[in-house]
């Protein structure tokens, strides 16, 4: 990783490589492989997305003529009959967190190419997503519960209960993908299509690690989004 | 190998001093290209019926389903069209056309000409078939992501077209589907219309997510040796910048699409403010008619751009080859390209003129959008002096061409009036606004996707289109259209507003009344004057004569397959290596009129030009 190589040809670094690279002819991520170059490209376009949506979600909260709702009143949780704020959240949030580092290690030991270490810690990301998936459904019904809905909420401005199940519902689906794909990966590693490079069900492409850094890419990204939804959601 | 890529750069620095016209220069390593650097592509091919011609994983495949069904789309919108032309310029003669329907057929026609017929043709079109190609690679680099892409297009096209037979029709919210009307009561096809249509949105901008990644990574990482980004067609330099816009653009279309879609379902309050409806309060309030607006011309704005900037490279490609000419500026074509790309998502709110906001910031959209004018100009500029001096060839292809500028430039200069504020907002929705957009980005690039036609249909289809049948299209379809909009901006200056459904006995009718016949009678002319083109494309797949390999003498290398028309893999066993820029016509001292892409320096060393 730490100095570029592409078939033997050193690449200069920094800017003046950069300027090399995109006057260059064939590729101008050299080195990079095709699928990593498009979930990067994804990535951005995914990132508009949320963009879009955090900023009609401020627009949302700076216009609505009725009191917002106290953050941390709303997302407490009672410990020991003590109401703790943003208890569920930080848990949740350390879960993501978390599962982002296991999904790194899991990059690392596929293209160590030790099998069982990789799948295991992609069936670890897994599970820590599947536990922040639980974690929100447990916030959902606990929210539904004391009466937020998409257009009403006890607690204040109606717009707090359209955006919080809006945005934070967008992201679940993220993670819920994620975690798909994630048991997917885990069987493939296990199964040792990446090391043979079994040809793909769908796309019948040959089957390589890099995938599992492509799947990683998006798992981390959507770790970011989170914390972004967590600042503006439960910390403004 | 390490210093081999040092050479070649240092090599590259000498090129223009060291190798000069006279050929004496000579040197072995003057055809010097870097070895590949990405393998051999592993492709899939079809092995069924259904595999090869259905599901098929071919771009080229993928390119002409996406265009059959664009086409498709846009000859509902022509009719949609002839339906509206009816009402406006014999109000009362079709009785089954009501005020509903009018609204109906204004919205349908935008929102398929726009979303489903230009840019789907376009990007998916013309992109699919022409982008691996030009640059030299054997099919996109994801072709089953790129055939799911097609079949969500498909999925959203159907899901479009079924809102016209749901109970209600489709909505007749106007193509910019500004809330709160869109989603009320009053408004034709409130309910399945508008939610069919947010769906069929939604999975568009899905699809088309797909098939942009595969364009982008196709051009930046699958060109073939010697195929560097400035050595591109220009053509791939437009469709690649608006898949750009595109893939930045469209999430802001989808956000709005799914909040607008809960408004309807779940009752939130997005862009819902408080609501008196026959003196009662509805379930709705708190949210932000305006916030709707500004994320929809967010994807708006650039959207004109994701339609107009294929059309420019398009015709900058079509004009250099028939007017046997290098490109003027090729350098400052793709800086025009990219730096229009760029602003486009600077001037959005020049939409909302009229919508209340503060003055400032039309001040600043105002000069935002007049500053676009610049590189828009630049390339006009260019366009008339690749033009100038040239061998042009008066062919169908340059006709479509010479319609493209004429209807750019007057679209353009009305745009000018337009992005000022204190001009616009007594223009603001009247003929005026309709005259300006659908010359800009309706019949200007609408001549450029003819002129492909024309031009690309030898390589396609492997038979030359008829001329003669081809002029009387172009002349017919051409003063045809000047006839329908030239006459609106006037109707425009009179004040008649736009989206009416009847003008009645209103005072400035007067004169308008003969003009909207008028209109009309153009419009059911030139309508009926593409069956021209299915006539001729009928005609030559029967009796036409086969296209020669390269028929055009075009250098660019979608041109040197290794059959006409090309088969999967596009370039038979090698792939090509290219020497030089697309744009090499008429070079001094070259046996031809033309050096081929492929065309190595030291073939063609007793030029003036060996390398570019």
């Amino acid at each position: 990783m730490s100095d570029p190589k592409i078939d033997g040809f050193e690449l200069e670094k920094g800017f003046r490589g950069m300027a090399k690279d995109t006057g260059s002819d064939q590729t101008m991520f050299k080195g990079v492989h095709w699928g990593k170059a498009m979930m990067w490209i994804f990535l951005l376009s995914d990132t508009f997305v949320f963009s879009c949506f955090l900023i009609a979600y401020m627009k949302g909260r700076a216009s609505t003529p009725v009191e917002w709702p106290n953050p941390s009143e709303v997302f407490a949780l009672d410990a020991f009959g003590v109401p703790v704020p943003l208890l569920l959240i930080a848990l949740m949030t350390f879960v993501l967190i978390t599962s982002s580092g296991t999904m790194a290690l899991a990059v690392k030991y596929g293209y160590e190419r030790n099998r069982k270490m990789c799948g295991y810690l992609i069936l670890a990301t897994a599970l820590g997503g599947l536990t922040f998936v639980g974690m929100q459904a447990y916030e959902w019904s606990k929210l539904i519960h004391e009466g937020v809905r998409p257009w009403e909420n006890p607690f204040g401005a109606a717009q707090f209960g359209s955006f919080f199940f809006m945005i934070t519902g967008f992201h679940g689906t993220h993670v819920s993908i994620g975690v798909i794909f994630l048991f997917i990966y885990c069987y493939k590693v296990f199964a040792g299509h990446y090391d043979e490079g079994k040809r793909g069900w769908f796309t019948k492409m040959k089957g390589d690690y890099v995938e599992v850094e492509i799947l990683g890419l998006y798992w981390h990204f959507v770790d970011l989004v989170w914390v972004f939804i967590f600042a503006f959601f439960y910390l403004w | 190998m390490s210093d081999e890529y040092e050479n070649k750069s240092s090599y590259q620095a000498q090129s223009s001093e060291t190798i000069s016209g006279t050929g004496s220069g000579v040197s072995p390593d003057m055809d010097y290209v870097r070895p590949a650097e990405n393998p051999e592509q592993d492709l899939y091919h079809a092995h069924s019926f259904i595999e090869k011609w259905v599901f098929c994983q071919d771009a080229k495949v993928i390119g002409v389903q996406y265009f059959l069904t664009a086409v498709f789309t846009g000859v509902v919108g022509l009719i949609l069209s002839w339906l509206m032309r009816l009402q406006l310029g014999f109000p009362g003669l079709a009785g089954f056309i009501t005020a509903e329907h009018y609204y109906q057929f204004v919205t349908m026609h935008g929102m398929i000409m726009v979303v489903y017929f230009l840019t789907a043709l376009f990007l998916g079109g013309f992109g699919n078939y022409l982008i691996p190609l030009m640059v030299g690679a054997r099919d996109m680099v994801f072709p089953y992501v790129n055939m799911l892409s097609f079949w969500m297009f498909f999925v959203a096209v159907a899901v479009l077209m079924a809102s016209f037979f749901v109970p209600g029709g489709p909505t007749g919210a106007g193509w910019t589907l500004y809330p709160p009307q869109t989603i009320l009561e009053g408004t034709p096809g409130h309910g399945w219309g508008i939610l069919l249509m947010l769906i069929s949105l939604s999975l568009f901008v899905i699809g088309f997510t797909m098939g942009g990644l595969n364009y982008m990574i196709t051009i930046l990482q699958a060109r073939t040796r010697g195929m560097t980004l400035m050595r591109m067609p220009l053509t791939v330099w437009g469709i690649f910048t608006a898949t750009v816009l595109a893939m930045l653009a469209f999430p802001a279309l989808l956000v709005s699409s799914i909040m607008m879609t809960l408004d309807k379902l779940l009752g939130t309050s997005f862009f819902m403010p408080t609501i008196l409806k026959a003196g009662e309060v509805l379930e709705y309030g708190g949210g932000s008619p305006i916030l709707f607006q500004h994320l929809f011309w967010f994807f708006g704005h650039p959207e004109v751009y994701i339609v107009a900037l294929p059309a420019f490279g398009i015709v900058s490609d079509l004009i250099s080859v028939h007017a046997r000419k290098n490109i003027f500026g090729y350098r400052m074509m793709v800086w025009a390209i990219v730096g229009i790309g760029a602003l486009s998502f600077f001037v959005w709110a020049h939409h909302m003129y009229v919508s209340g906001m503060n003055p400032w910031f039309g001040f600043f959209f105002a000069s935002t959008t007049l500053i676009i004018a610049v590189p828009t100009a630049m390339k006009v500029y260019n366009w008339i002096l690749t033009l100038w001096r040239g061998n042009i060839r008066i062919n169908t292809v340059m006709l479509w061409c010479l319609g493209f500028i004429v209807t750019f430039v007057n679209g353009g200069i009305t745009g000018i009036f337009l992005g000022n504020v204190s001009v616009d907002v007594p223009l603001s929705d009247t003929y005026f606004v309709v005259a300006h957009f659908h010359m800009v980005m309706g019949i200007a690039p609408l001549m450029v996707i003819m002129g492909a036609i024309y031009h690309w249909f030898p390589l396609v289809a492997g038979k030359m289109l008829d001329e003669k049948l081809g002029k009387w299209h172009f002349w017919t379809t051409f003063l045809g259209a000047y006839s329908i909009y030239f006459p609106m901006h006037y109707l425009g200056f009179i004040g008649v507003p736009r989206r009416y459904y009847e003008m009645y006995d209103s005072p400035y009718m007067t004169s308008g009344v003969g003009l909207n016949e008028f209109i009309s009678t153009a419009a059911f002319i030139v309508g009926a004057a593409q069956l021209i083109l299915v006539f001729n494309i009928v005609k030559t797949m029967k009796t036409g004569k086969k296209a020669e390999k390269n028929p055009w003498k075009a250098n660019s290398l979608e041109w040197f397959t290794s059959t006409v028309p090309p088969e999967h893999g596009n370039f038979g066993e090698r792939l090509p290596v290219v020497h030089r820029w697309p744009y090499d016509y008429n070079v001094p001292g070259a046996g031809e009129d033309y050096l081929p892409q492929t065309a190595a320096p030291s073939e063609v060393a007793h030029t003036e030009v060996e390398k570019t």
